[in-house]
């Protein structure tokens, strides 16, 4: 711990001893925390490189025991999960853009003051927050527009959060100031001209902000894609890795040794497919944590 | 299964998943907040934001690789001699399993709202506070909360409008045979009567507006009384 720096910054005053006792116990607590935090998804990972049988018997802890890549070996061969990848990423593609043509020009127009009718449209947008017709209607909605076992019913709904557009409004009240705008109008800009030529170009971190976070969203989600697709060659990968993971915890039955075989056999995958399926949103995570607080932030100005 | 049952699991499971929830972010920010080295701090943060990213099927899956019969935390109780329980077939371990995984994935997420609010407290109040002769902790305790109060109070008020719409998509993962007597809410039950089986679409859909209705009604208590008593509200 790099006491001096923060003792110098912080108080100018020598440390009681009282405080001294604050600081350790302090530390203490998070120091565990992180551990909880951290020990589970550590123990994935030595899990998936371990000999399955270790696992099982309890052998592995701290360290993995008999390193092999079988997991990772068997798991190349499952088409399902590579074709649930393919899946994710294109719904996750057409989620991200079609929700930033949506999101951002929405968020700009509820930020003007100048809008008509603009405390209409925020109570419109803020009734569905908190008030929903339910899960029936909504499904009968999509079946209705013809889109149940469509990628459409993946993608269409996810495309805006009322969440995400009140940030982007937040961010563009706090962030581009008034008289900008004026400006550039004086200088025989039009609305269009306005948004695209200035705008756009000042809002990149909350573009990348909301790109971030609807990404996320449909990368994890699995409950629409149950619900609307029959066609399990459609299925993404978080549908996929239910029926790895979860679908045979309930099932099982019969006699211990059957069980223990089953588990044998299917325990190391899992625990290959929770990294395999996670790799891309963790190794990405580290980068763009920055975005994903400043997010948080933005939405956070107003209160 | 009948009504109230559903109401009283979804209710037992939203209010207890509040009261362990809702301060632990806050105690958190706090704790963070007041750590001598900022970088230690930012480096718990980064760790403690981790898990929210991880997706609920991913997190049952977890759960299950953990808890289930031949999972970790049954080794080791075995090793030490204890019997082995599928926790995901007990419904007495539904909720605790439910409520715990759950802010093992988002305490550190929910914190990061208190942690900027806590960055714009005034260091002038700190430092009349320390030559006052207060304590670290007891500026924490009349300084830094103090500075949260009114977005303290703005999470409360979204959180009780939105108490009744518990994560359904979680449970439902989590749902066995064994622990379906608690396990099983209204939206859970809802799905199943309206979109699977034979569907009972108009019950479901009745039900599931009741729980609407009572979301905005908790939301419209909150607000009034958090503005009687002080001067956030939402509107």
């Amino acid at each position: 711990m790099s006491v001096k720096t923060a003792a110098k910054k912080n108080s100018p005053i020598r440390l009681g001893a009282g405080d001294k006792v604050f600081y350790t116990i302090n530390t203490i607590f998070l120091a565990l925390m992180a551990l909880i935090v951290l020990y589970p998804l550590y123990f994935i990972v030595i899990a998936s490189i371990s000999d399955p049988d270790a696992v099982l018997g309890g052998r592995v802890v701290l360290y993995p025991v008999q390193l092999t890549l079988d997991g990772f070996r068997k798991i190349l061969e499952r088409a399902d999960i590579w074709r649930g990848y393919l899946n994710t990423i294109i719904y996750t593609l057409l989620t991200v853009v079609l929700s930033l043509v949506v999101t951002i020009p929405a968020g700009w127009a509820l930020s003007r003051r100048t809008l008509p009718g603009k405390k209409a449209f925020m109570i419109y947008f803020i009734i569905p927050m908190f008030f929903g017709g339910g899960l029936i209607p909504f499904y009968n909605v999509m079946s209705s527009l013809g889109l149940v076992n469509t990628m459409w019913s993946i993608v269409l709904p996810s495309i805006l959060s009322v969440w995400n557009l009140f940030m982007t409004k937040t961010f563009f009240e706090s962030s581009i100031p008034d008289g900008l705008i004026e400006a550039a109008k004086i200088d025989g800009a039009g609305e269009y001209r306005v948004f695209t030529s200035l705008v756009l170009p000042l809002s990149k971190a909350i573009l990348a902000v909301m790109a971030l976070y609807y990404a996320i969203g449909q990368w994890n989600s699995y409950f629409n894609a149950m619900i609307f697709l029959q066609d399990e060659t459609m299925y993404p990968l978080q549908l996929v890795l239910k029926e790895i993971l979860i679908a045979s915890e309930s099932t099982v039955g019969g006699s211990g040794e059957t069980i223990l075989e089953q588990f044998r056999l299917a325990n190391q995958i899992k625990y290959v497919s929770v990294i395999v399926s996670s790799v891309p949103v963790l190794l990405l995570y580290p980068f763009v944590q920055k975005y994903f607080s400043q997010g948080v932030m933005i939405g956070s100005l107003k209160g | 299964m009948q009504f109230w049952p559903l109401m009283k699991n979804t209710f037992l499971l939203c209010i207890i998943g509040f009261v362990i929830g809702f301060p632990l972010p806050i105690i958190i920010s706090l704790m963070l907040n007041a750590m001598k080295s900022k970088k230690m701090s930012k480096v718990l943060q980064t760790i403690f934001n981790g898990p929210h990213f991880i997706s609920l099927v991913v997190l049952v899956g977890m759960l299950t690789l953990f808890f289930g019969r031949y999972g970790l935390v049954n080794n080791i109780a075995a090793h030490f001699g204890g019997e082995r329980v599928s926790y995901f077939l007990e419904s007495s371990a539904f909720r605790p399993l439910y409520i715990l995984s759950s802010n093992w994935q988002d305490f550190g997420w929910s914190a990061i709202i208190y942690i900027a609010a806590l960055s714009n407290v005034d260091l002038g109040q700190h430092e009349a506070a320390i030559l006052d002769g207060a304590s670290r902790f007891q500026r924490v305790i009349h300084v830094d909360l103090p500075a949260i109060m009114p977005m303290i109070s703005v999470m409360l008020i979204m959180s009780i409008g939105g108490l009744m719409g518990v994560g359904y998509e979680k449970a439902l993962l989590m749902q066995t045979d064994g622990n379906l007597g608690v396990s099983e809410l209204i939206a859970t039950y809802v799905y199943k009567q309206g979109l699977t089986g034979v569907p009972n679409q108009s019950y479901a859909t009745a039900i599931g507006l009741f729980n609407s209705v009572i979301n905005v009604v908790l939301l419209i208590i909150a607000n009034t009384t958090s503005k009687k008593f002080s001067e956030n509200s939402l509107w």
